[in-house]
């Protein structure tokens, strides 16, 4: 059958509901609705078929996810450290009593008086009395100086108010402050100690944690543009003949960048998703010392990990890293090829 | 169809690659463009690719101005057009059928009428039982019938080719271009580029000669001895 013949033919053979869109396709035209159906399906098309590319080369795709990972994990890791010094710091001020140091010279009516006061206080949760006799007998039981004590004529510890105050001063140093120096200004109360510097100097360790983290994930977010760009840009040296070909059969620039920004996001996808591994290796890894040093403090500490949110955040800036390496390198490498 | 106006083209080297070209090709017509090498008979199936732009001059394809032509429609301008390479510009990393299919696939089709037409296409060039092969296994003369099939797959209104038949024996060099006149007579536009004048001495076509970026004659084949 000749040519002419055949193409008669299939035109003779058209009907039924497929009539249109044949006629519109002989024209060189696909059809809007068949079109955003088609773009549907390379965008999935393309999703899958970039995966498997990564799959056909495993060692090379582990190595660059790994380098990702690895830049990803480093903040994350970070992070869960600071977040668990978040929470210890947290315990240690929720315990944070007040030692009020009463004089010397109040009288048993003095004390219960204040401590009734106190007591009443909207700002104070509870107080408790340890009488000198009671603190002589703990630090002899505690301190091992139980000898020495007994040398003294005079029991020099003062008679002490334990006072925890409300729950809600507990992130307020400057609110406990406050308690501390009205508590101090009452008659029959020598000193109030309250441990500040300690939980200062926490929380100033915990702020540099915080910018640490910032910083170095900022950084390291940089490397991962670096990096994937880099691997995007080698992808497109690699594959300029077929882009050539595909612009000049009509393939548009987004039909080109398309699956290699796919590229791009599931590189940040692996390593996100190894940077989560890693962390969770780590935390099991470091899980039993610290189990072990909570026993020794007597807390029931336990260890914060990643958790989902810690893996869908990591996916999630893995993915975008990715992306946007990827629309750097295309940006600054694909029109360079044009057909010629 | 075709249309150049006074076209000159200027490379950056400085190299006037055409000058003061005027050609007008109607819709289904058939042509051959010879001339030496370096004579723009590339520079010129450029222009109507839109590989490069005219320096001087107008170039109107189907009445439009491809000056007036954005370059974020050229893809769409493409999709109508046909190109045979001399080296086929085939890709290795996909069979025979992929590659017939790429133009289909960066217009939209559906899978089905993909296949539908890429097997059509290669009916035509008779290659249907080559689909699944890699297009390197192939021979010289199966290359360039792969790379016929991918310049018409689509049924473009132009089909243009650059020495479609450079490696090829005479024998195969004859079919090839049967195949060509074969698109001419179904109604497109054909402008293949060539030095194998003995070849088309014998088809009767239209022959546009260059030589130094100027048209010197435009007449039938079957005028001149």
């Amino acid at each position: 059958m000749s040519l002419s013949n055949r193409l008669r033919g299939e035109r003779q053979n058209q009907s039924g509901p497929t009539r249109d869109v044949r006629r519109g396709a002989s024209e060189g035209r696909a059809r809007w609705s068949d079109k955003l159906k088609s773009y549907v399906d390379h965008h999935r098309s393309v999703f899958v078929s970039t995966g498997r590319r990564l799959l056909a080369e495993p060692v090379q795709t582990l190595m660059t996810a790994l380098v990702v990972a690895i830049a990803l994990g480093l903040p994350a890791a970070l992070y869960v450290g600071v977040v668990n010094l978040q929470q210890l710091g947290g315990r240690v001020e929720s315990s944070a009593q007040m030692t009020v140091f009463l004089k010397k010279t109040a009288n048993a009516a003095d004390i219960d008086s204040l401590q009734k006061n106190l007591q009443k206080d909207p700002d104070i949760q509870s107080v408790s009395y340890i009488s000198s006799q009671q603190a002589l007998q703990e630090f002899q039981l505690l301190s091992g100086f139980g000898n020495v004590l007994e040398m003294l004529d005079d029991n020099p510890l003062p008679a002490v108010l334990l006072v925890q105050p409300d729950p809600r001063f507990r992130a307020d140093l400057v609110g406990s402050e406050a308690l501390v120096a009205r508590i101090a200004a009452l008659a029959t109360v020598d000193d109030v100690r309250l441990d500040m510097k300690w939980m200062r100097r926490l929380q100033g360790i915990l702020e540099i944690g915080q910018r640490l983290v910032l910083s170095l994930g900022l950084a390291l977010s940089l490397g991962v543009l670096l990096i994937i760009g880099n691997t995007i840009r080698l992808a497109i040296e690699s594959r300029r003949d077929e882009i050539v070909v595909v612009k000049l059969v009509g393939g548009t620039d987004s039909y080109v960048r398309r699956p290699l920004l796919y590229t791009g996001l599931w590189y940040g996808l692996l390593g996100g998703l190894i940077a989560w591994l890693l962390v969770l290796l780590a935390m099991l890894w470091v899980a039993g010392p610290v189990a072990k040093l909570a026993v020794l403090y007597q807390t029931s500490f336990q260890l914060a990990g990643l958790g989902m949110t810690g893996l869908l955040g990591l996916l999630l800036s893995g993915a975008l890293l990715g992306l946007i390496g990827a629309w750097l390198a295309v940006a600054r490498h694909l029109a360079s090829i044009e057909p010629k | 169809m075709i249309r150049f106006d006074n076209v000159s083209k200027r490379y950056a080297t400085g190299q006037e690659a055409l000058s003061g070209l005027s050609l007008h090709l109607d819709a289904g017509e058939m042509a051959f463009l010879t001339g030496h090498s370096g004579a723009g008979k590339s520079t010129l199936l450029k222009l109507i690719m839109l590989m490069e732009r005219p320096t001087h001059g107008q170039l109107l394809i189907n009445g439009k101005n491809l000056a007036r032509l954005h370059r974020s429609q050229i893809p769409y301008y493409r999709r109508r057009v046909g190109v045979v390479f001399q080296n086929h510009q085939l890709l290795f990393d996909r069979n025979v059928f992929d590659n017939v299919a790429l133009p289909l696939q960066v217009s939209g089709y559906q899978p089905r009428e993909v296949g539908r037409r890429v097997r059509a296409a290669l009916d035509k060039v008779g290659l249907l039982d080559k689909e699944k092969q890699n297009p390197i296994a192939l021979s010289g003369g199966e290359q360039q019938r792969v790379g016929i099939a991918r310049a018409v797959v689509h049924k473009p209104r132009i089909l243009l080719a650059d020495e479609p038949t450079g490696n090829l024996d005479p024998e195969l060099s004859g079919e090839i271009m049967k195949l060509f006149r074969q698109f001419g007579e179904l109604g497109v536009t054909v402008l293949v580029a060539t030095h194998d004048v003995d070849l088309i001495s014998r088809m009767g076509q239209r022959l546009l000669h260059l030589q130094q970026g100027k048209l010197v004659s435009d007449e039938r084949s079957g005028h001149v001895a």
